[in-house]
């Protein structure tokens, strides 16, 4: 069978020869042109002039864009048809495109865009939080509130109150692939676009509405993505849109990618957050309630920051039950590039500032962390889970506790899976170690951090949880496989392919493995919220189910016995004492003129949502998983390095453990990144400072932890997902916030107990070194 | 003013004609020999997506004019394997999962080739880490990328020792 197998990536020998191909690498027709955009210098203005005489004489320029050469300016947003291609008499970022360059080669393109003069009138940029707070720039109408029970009464009623605050960075996604796209027009106005996007279908949707076509008229291939993160589900939009239109007018293929720089300033990032806690706590650690103010800093246009802000909002209480809490959501409308998708979607954000609170209410108590998140943490349900012997949950109670939004947590399994990676990493015997060598070591100090994670899968907006497939069997047995999702990296082209030939007992190498393409399979949805393996995989056994139901009634009625009595295994297909090979029952099916072929379907089940109120199930389920990181910092520089990492994630029952553990390793890294040393800056003029590898910082091979165990829990998922598996692009990121905690520790070992020094994220050295001196006392 | 710039490129002697000195041996290799193997990942040498070897020195070729390497002998990803053999350095990155997306691919390989050929690193994780650290996974992949390297490394050891002995 082909699933639970550790199988490499689908196109690993491509990959390790050079033969895997990218947007940038496919071969173009001789007469393709480039595009390049000229950007915005200034953060808010109103275009005064523009004149593009020098960009239109140089040399290799075809043709040269602007607002004035449309008659409606297409439009790039996924949400709310707020972003002009090109900017239509006001800039409202330091970045945004005003006007595209059409030309023979990439450079020309790009040389030319330098050539453009615009005259702005400048207006008031907002830039920071604090500025779109006091000017009420916002999107929306207010705020966004949820809550449950009366958190102000439950926190005067408490033995302790605890206030405090913690400022998160964003993050350039830095997908190592830049944004990138290519048209093709086709005869009769058609188009064909490769793009390197999550959200293929949204792509065919842009174009489509951009060039007055109905959506039949365009295609859009994706085979892979250089890495995505989400930075790919909406930001290649406007690169899809702007070949598609240079395309369509010129009659010849379009090609555009962003240099590194470039994509840097203009595409959106991680959103960045300022958290405000207020907390009512009993003096053994446990929370009676939380007030959580959460300000997310959006860019100058909507892009995907509802949801964002309302996922921030849904992971505030992480693993813990908070019987009063009240959360208040600020979206905030700034002059600075569109904030969007990046791994996590705003939970990493909102699981921060409460793993902070549980810091912060350790450090003031006194008590070790982990043991104040134990006892905060939701108990397991009964009888939703078969007794777990190493669990050291409390007595069951009757009641399942439920979520800030009024979701029962019915899979909860962190008390067992927390106590295992205890034990297996040694954290309490570590941590006392590391207080002995920190009383004897004036300069290096050692921190260490236990953090568990439960992140909630399913897209929050309910429709968006549906997949289609697409199955064929050829005559010879061979399998040609399609559906919505796209690879860029997860290994979802594999894990889906093990799923099709477990469904016909068939090799993995009789799948053919096909690139995305919305002419196989409509309307579907990004690939996104670690849903991919989720419903991609069901939808394709839905279609295999159909086909191999038809191959074993045919042998059914042949061989006179009932179909359930046919069964495919190892390339073979029993049936009342005989045996074909797949390929000869394929071909005796051709033969009978039975179809086979098949579309499969899937939406997740039991999922109900009501935004306005934060009430509902968002979730289908939830994915669970813990780390134990260690640091040591130097107190004279703030310098630091992860010194050991052990992780035990959930992944439910693993479709392909291999793939499961690469997402855990490289969530982590890349969490951890986000946390430490990956820091954007933007001047007081709203310019990106940091944009290249040479200022901003992404963990290199030396970064990674000496010492990194990592573990799956080994778990079955209670809901019925494929096989039993749980999704895992997303929730292992989130793992990276005991490395932030660790260094927090340390900063703590350097003062006497007596007051808690926060630290913000990212804790680059510079704060870190700042934080020491404060805790010191001698700031 | 044309140049003409004699290259041996994974094998073969090649006579190059150049319109512009300022071509970079990246781009010559992916625009105008379509080698696309080589990634351009920032196009300032600061990701290594764009590692080939020089005369079996590894660099980065985004930064290297291709008119200042008139006689030199390069390996790009596409010339490691012999035929049918994948190189030991590939055969490695795949057993050990060195990649999630492999845009990285390309250039963690070469640079793996080449840090092996300096004879530095030898079978210590710590250097192999810092001898790697200028190629950049952003899928973090680097478990995988050490031990694939590693497990060459051993490969190509006891190659010589066979021969050796
Ligand atoms: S492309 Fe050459 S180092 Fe990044
Ligand atoms: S595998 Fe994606 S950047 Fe390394």
């Amino acid at each position: 069978m082909s699933i639970s197998r550790p199988l490499p990536h689908d196109a690993a020998e491509l990959h390790v020869t050079g033969q895997a191909r990218y947007v940038d690498d496919i071969p173009v027709p001789a007469d393709c042109l480039y595009l390049a955009f000229g950007l915005s210098t200034v953060a808010h203005g109103e275009i005064t002039g523009l004149d593009l005489s020098e960009v239109r004489a140089a040399p290799g320029v075809l043709a040269v864009l602007s607002a004035e050469d449309f008659e409606h300016m297409p439009d790039c947003s996924p949400s709310a048809e707020d972003e002009p291609l090109l900017a239509v008499g006001k800039v409202h970022y330091v970045g945004q495109p005003v006007f595209l360059v059409v030309a023979e080669s990439h450079l020309a393109a790009r040389k030319a865009a330098r050539l453009g003069r615009v005259d702005y009138r400048e207006l008031p940029a907002i830039l920071t939080i604090d500025e779109a707070m006091a000017a009420g720039s916002r999107f929306e109408a207010g705020p966004v509130t949820w809550s449950k029970g009366d958190a102000a009464k439950a926190i005067a009623g408490a033995a302790r109150v605890i206030e405090g605050s913690i400022e998160i960075g964003g993050q350039e996604h830095f997908y190592l692939e830049g944004q990138a796209a290519l048209a093709l027009p086709q005869e009769g106005g058609d188009m064909i676009v490769h793009s390197s996007s999550q959200h293929p279908s949204e792509i065919q949707h842009k174009v489509a509405h951009a060039l007055h076509a109905p959506m039949n008229a365009v295609r859009v291939e994706v085979r892979r993505m250089g890495g995505g993160f989400g930075g790919k589900e909406s930001q290649g939009n406007a690169l899809a849109v702007a070949c598609a239109i240079a395309a369509a007018r010129t009659g010849r293929p379009c090609k555009m990618r962003y240099d590194r720089d470039d994509d840097m300033v203009i595409t959106g990032k991680r959103h960045d957050f300022r958290i405000d806690y207020r907390v009512g706590v009993e003096e053994d650690g446990r929370l009676r309630g939380v007030e959580f103010l959460q300000l997310c800093r959006c860019g100058w246009s909507q892009d995907l920051s509802l949801p964002v802000a309302d996922r921030a909002m849904l992971h505030a209480d992480n693993a813990y039950h908070i019987p009063d809490i009240r959360i208040e959501s600020h979206r905030l409308k700034t002059n600075t590039q569109s904030a969007t998708a990046y791994r996590g979607f705003g939970g990493p954000q909102g699981m921060l500032g409460i793993e902070r609170v549980m810091d912060h209410v350790a450090a003031v108590l006194g008590r070790d962390p982990a043991e104040v998140r134990r006892v905060n943490f939701y108990e397991e349900a009964p009888g939703a889970l078969p007794p777990d012997p190493r669990s050291t949950s409390p007595k069951k109670k009757a009641e399942v506790q439920s979520t800030p939004y009024h979701q029962p947590v019915e899979d909860f399994i962190l008390h067992g899976l927390m106590a295992r990676l205890e034990e297996t990493s040694g954290y309490q015997a570590r941590k006392a170690e590391i207080a002995k060598w920190n009383a004897s070591n004036p300069v290096l100090k050692r921190g260490i951090a236990l953090t568990p994670v439960k992140f909630g899968i399913s897209f929050t907006l309910t429709h968006l949880n549906q997949a289609g497939a697409l199955v064929h069997v050829y005559q010879d047995g061979s399998i040609h496989m399609n559906h919505g999702g796209t690879e860029m990296g997860q290994g979802l082209f594999r894990k889906v392919a093990q799923v099709a030939a477990a469904g016909f007992g068939v090799a993995p190498e009789m799948v053919k493995i096909t690139a995305t393409d919305t002419a196989k399979v409509p309307n579907t949805s990004a690939t996104a919220a670690s849903s991919g393996s989720d419903l991609n995989g069901m939808a394709v056994k839905a279609a295999c189910d159909i086909i191999r139901g038809r191959m074993a009634a045919f042998l059914a009625e042949r061989h006179q016995v009932a179909a359930e009595d046919v069964h495919f295994e190892e390339g073979r297909v029993f049936v009342g004492g005989a045996d074909y090979a797949f390929a000869e029952v394929a071909k005796m099916v051709y033969e009978a003129r039975i179809s086979l072929s098949a579309t499969g379907f899937y939406k997740t089940p039991k999922i109900t949502w009501d935004r306005m109120n934060g009430s509902g199930r968002p979730f289908y389920y939830f994915a669970y998983g813990a780390a134990v990181t260690e640091v040591v910092i130097d107190t004279l520089t703030g310098e630091n390095r992860i010194l050991r990492t052990d992780i035990l994630h959930d992944c439910g029952a693993s479709l392909n453990p291999a793939l499961d553990r690469g997402q855990i390793e490289g969530g982590y890294v890349q969490g951890a990144g986000w946390l430490t040393t990956e820091e954007l800056v933007w001047d007081g003029k709203g310019r990106l400072t940091t944009h290249a590898p040479s200022t901003y910082k992404i963990p290199a091979c030396s970064d990674r932890p000496g010492i990194f165990n990592v573990e799956l829990w080994d778990g079955r998922n209670v809901e019925d997902t494929i096989y039993r598996s749980k999704a895992v692009g997303e929730p292992p990121f989130m793992l990276g916030i005991s490395a932030f905690l660790a260094l927090s520790d340390a900063v703590a070992a350097c003062g006497d107990g007596s007051h808690y020094v926060s630290l913000d994220a990212p804790a680059t050295a510079e704060r870190v070194l700042a934080a020491v001196n404060r805790v010191r006392g001698d700031v | 003013m044309t140049y003409v710039l004699n290259l041996t490129i994974n094998g073969a002697a090649q006579a190059i004609a150049l319109d512009d000195p300022r071509v970079t041996l990246l781009d010559l290799l992916r625009e105008r020999l379509h080698l696309t193997g080589a990634k351009k990942g920032c196009d300032r040498g600061q990701c290594g997506a764009c590692t080939v070897l020089v005369d079996g020195r590894r660099i980065n070729s985004c930064l290297t004019l291709a008119v200042s390497l008139d006689g030199v002998e390069i390996t790009t990803i596409e010339g490691l394997a012999e035929g049918e053999t994948l190189h030991p350095v590939q055969q490695a990155f795949i057993e050990h999962d060195g990649f999630q997306c492999g845009f990285c691919t390309p250039g963690q390989i070469m640079s793996a080739v080449g840090l092996i050929g300096e004879g530095q690193a030898g079978t210590d994780p710590e250097r192999i880490r810092e001898g790697m650290s200028g190629n950049i996974c952003r899928c973090g992949a680097y478990h995988g990328i050490v031990e694939a390297v590693l497990d060459a490394q051993a490969t190509f050891q006891d190659g010589v020792k066979r021969k050796t002995a």
